[in-house]
């Protein structure tokens, strides 16, 4: 009944106090977060930021990672008339052939959507435009382009000056300079995903293509997608490959390497003070010197390629396990251990029944956690140093212009770590049973 | 129990052979596919490093002695020049804090964003059950983009700078600290949001007051743990154009020969940080999260053997 002689007083006084440093608390955390991002809002300059933004890239890059254009070019000196995919020679019709919708002769008749024609005929360039009405573009050596157009103001999405007429519909583009005419038709897709204007199976069905398939072409078949110019099945799988190698040799290598150094830095397995400090220092400096440096002085001596990332990556780890590693060493229970010795065990079998054992567990967790997210760092190294798929992306991005494989490369980089982060926890659980927290 | 040990073969059917007999048989079949397991492994390791060797530009056997060329050259040039050093640190210094903003901010409006997807994708607190498994995606997929990707596209959109490193690390960082945070409250009591949701308080309530103070010492370890992978990563970015360290340290190499000792006094900033804000988030996250129970469990393993 002591409770009831105490003296209410106080105790609610300190109640009081403790609600409230709380609330003081609860807001000053939200305050000083607000301010700190106010601060780098400042300091990064994100108010100017719009205006360095561009809004055309934003569209170039939007519009190119889902559609195609095809451009039809006349050279105006030569009267020659060619069709290329993206305006690319590797995606230029052959000889004689051309796209459907338009039809080749004296006067080159252009179909566009929603009833747009563009003819190019022998003198002048014709764009019918519906609602608008008909503009006519003649080019000359010395005249530059002479523009007729429809009576009244010129509309915003035409370009005329002396030596060059630009039309932009919702249809397609046109250009006309004094050298040649030019017409942008767009399409949804990636053309020539599959198979390469040159190949016989271009424009297939699948239907079609199973048939020619069990007629015996599948190697054909298989070898025209395979080493498809525009898209490069071949030279991507590889890449894929190398940096899944690169992130496999660099963890498994980092382990192999960590492992016997670990045990130098343990309390129970390392008696000498100074070996001790030494391989603690060592793996803090190793883990200090970030990957970025390792790269960089690794790519001087080995060049570029999945070498030099996969020992980047070893390297690096190589710190992360140890330290891991060490930690685990201490944790683990003597009495296996002495179990093991009172049966006479020599100080290989002590190490191999008595402390392996105990520490697989923590040691294939943390191998296979790291494989994942080193999938990832192996992306990362390799748009440094070239190799893998991070190079192809930033060689794709570096074009500025072929959006779709940029589009195409980031949904196989996904894929591709989201693939390994399945199969490393798939791993994780089929060789540590009973581990339900996964880690 | 010495009687129970002697009838027990008696009462069952399998005699003392058989059990040997079958535990032999089971302990030669695991010796056989951890045999066979390691050497796969090897081959794979061995197949692995021969396809990496051939594929790159440099052999591994032709490179190693010139391992340490470039740190030597680095170092002799820094330390001829030493008297240099403390300039150019005071001159890369506020690019250090650049790098250093970025980490910080990403971690920041990541964890924000973390902690709201980790709430929204964990039963028994999401806003909207039914869109969990909606949320878990959005997760899984940001994290699974490497930030380079998103800086890349950032920087060609944005123009350089640290906002497209910013983003594209806070990307990543909802991602990743989601998966974290979500696991956290899995395992978080039920009973203060059932108490609090019986006086009638609204989500926001609920989360404010009912999980946050469960979860927020393990939210911050994870995030303290974000922050030092998160510097690493915007020093890299940098390297690719996004400003900060990293792009210091690709000018000064690129400029060669004589301007070493600029990328000496960035690889030492780069170090020393790396080092103490490791260390300093080390102290913090063990006082945070393992302190007490550590100390606790180790005083009762003293009883126990006393």
């Amino acid at each position: 009944m002591t409770v009831m002689d105490l003296n209410s007083a106080p105790l609610k006084g300190q109640m009081d106090k403790l609600f409230l440093k709380k609330r003081l608390l609860s807001l000053a955390v939200p305050a000083v977060i607000l301010a700190y991002l106010a601060y780098v809002c400042v300091t990064f300059d994100v108010a100017g930021l719009w205006q360095r933004a561009s809004l055309d890239n934003a569209r170039t890059l939007v519009s190119d990672s889902y559609s195609y254009k095809t451009h039809v070019t006349r050279d105006n000196r030569s009267g020659e008339v060619s069709y290329a995919i993206e305006g690319e020679r590797k995606g230029t019709y052959p000889e004689g052939m051309s796209p459907e919708w338009v039809t080749p002769g004296d006067t080159t008749v252009i179909n566009l959507p929603d009833g747009h024609v563009v003819r190019f005929g022998p003198e002048s360039v014709e764009y019918d435009i519906p609602g608008y009405g008909l503009v006519t573009a003649t080019p000359s050596r010395g005249r530059g382009v002479v523009t007729e157009l429809p009576a009244g103001d010129v509309p915003d999405w035409i370009n005329v000056s002396k030596n060059r007429l630009a039309i932009t519909t919702d249809a397609g583009r046109l250009t006309v300079t004094r050298n040649r005419a030019e017409v942008f038709r767009y399409f949804m897709g990636w053309e020539l995903f599959f198979f390469t204007l040159d190949s016989p199976y271009h424009g297939m069905g699948p239907l079609t293509l199973a048939q020619h398939a069990i007629a015996g072409e599948a190697g054909a078949i298989w070898n025209d997608f395979w080493t498809n110019k525009m898209w490069q099945h071949r030279d991507v799988a590889w890449a894929l490959g190398e940096t899944i190698l690169m992130a496999f040799l660099g963890t498994f290598g980092a382990g192999l390497v960590a492992l016997p150094l670990a045990f130098l830095g343990t309390r129970n397995f390392m008696p000498v003070r100074v070996v001790r400090f030494a391989a603690r220092r060592l793996f803090d400096f190793v883990r200090g010197v970030d990957s970025l440096i390792w790269t960089v002085v690794l790519a001087r001596a080995f060049g570029p390629g999945p070498l030099t990332g996969a020992l980047a990556i070893l390297i690096t780890d190589t710190g992360t396990f140890g330290k891991i590693f060490s930690e685990a060493l201490e944790n683990v229970d003597e009495k296996q251990i002495e179990g093991i010795t009172s049966t006479g065990a020599k100080p290989v079998q002590r190490y191999r029944f008595g402390v392996i054992p105990q520490i697989t567990p923590v040691l294939l967790s943390q191998l296979l956690y790291f494989l994942e997210s080193n999938t990832r760092s192996a992306t990362i190294i390799g748009a440094i140093t070239g190799g893998g798929i991070g190079l192809l992306l930033t060689q794709a991005i570096i074009t500025q212009k072929d959006w779709e494989e940029v589009a195409y490369y980031i949904v196989l980089i996904i894929l591709m770590v989201m693939i390994m982060d399945w199969f490393s926890g798939w791993l994780r659980r089929r060789l540590i049973k009973g581990d339900a927290g996964g880690h | 129990m010495a009687d129970l040990s002697a009838q027990a073969p008696k009462d069952s059917p399998q005699s003392l052979e058989d059990i040997r007999a079958q535990y032999t048989e089971m302990t030669r079949r695991k010796r056989l596919y951890g045999g066979l397991l390691l050497v796969l492994f090897v081959a794979l390791m061995v197949a692995g490093f021969r396809t990496a060797d051939e594929r790159n530009a440099g052999s591994f056997a032709d490179g190693y002695q010139r391992v340490l060329d470039y740190p030597t050259e680095v170092l002799s040039e820094a330390a001829e020049k030493v008297t240099q050093l403390p300039g150019h640190i005071v001159h890369f210094f506020p690019a250090l804090v650049e790098t250093l903003n970025i980490a910080a901010a990403a971690t920041l409006i990541g964890a924000l964003f973390g902690t709201l997807l980790s709430l929204l994708s964990t039963r028994g607190m999401a806003r909207w059950p039914m869109l969990i498994p909606l949320f878990r995606r959005i997760m899984d997929i940001s994290r699974a983009i490497p930030e380079i990707v998103i800086a890349l596209v950032l920087i060609f959109l944005l123009g350089g700078g640290p906002v497209p490193a910013m983003i594209a690390i806070a990307l990543h960082t909802a991602g990743a600290l989601g998966k974290l945070f979500s696991e956290v409250n899995e395992n978080v009591s039920l009973k203060p949001i059932e108490g609090l949701s019986s006086v009638g308080a609204s989500w926001a309530q609920r989360i404010w007051l009912g999980v946050i103070p469960q979860v927020g010492p393990n939210y911050v370890s994870y995030a303290l743990l974000r922050f030092e992978i998160n510097i690493r990563a915007s020093a890299i970015l940098g390297f690719v154009g996004a400003g900060g360290i990293g792009y210091e340290l690709k000018n000064a190499m690129s400029w060669g020969q004589g301007k070493y000792d600029e990328a000496a006094a960035i690889f030492i900033l780069l170090f020393v940080t790396i080092v103490v804000v490791d260390q300093i988030s080390g102290l913090l996250r063990d006082r945070l999260t393992h302190g007490q129970r550590t100390r606790t469990r180790k005083s009762s393993r003293k009883g126990a053997t006393a």
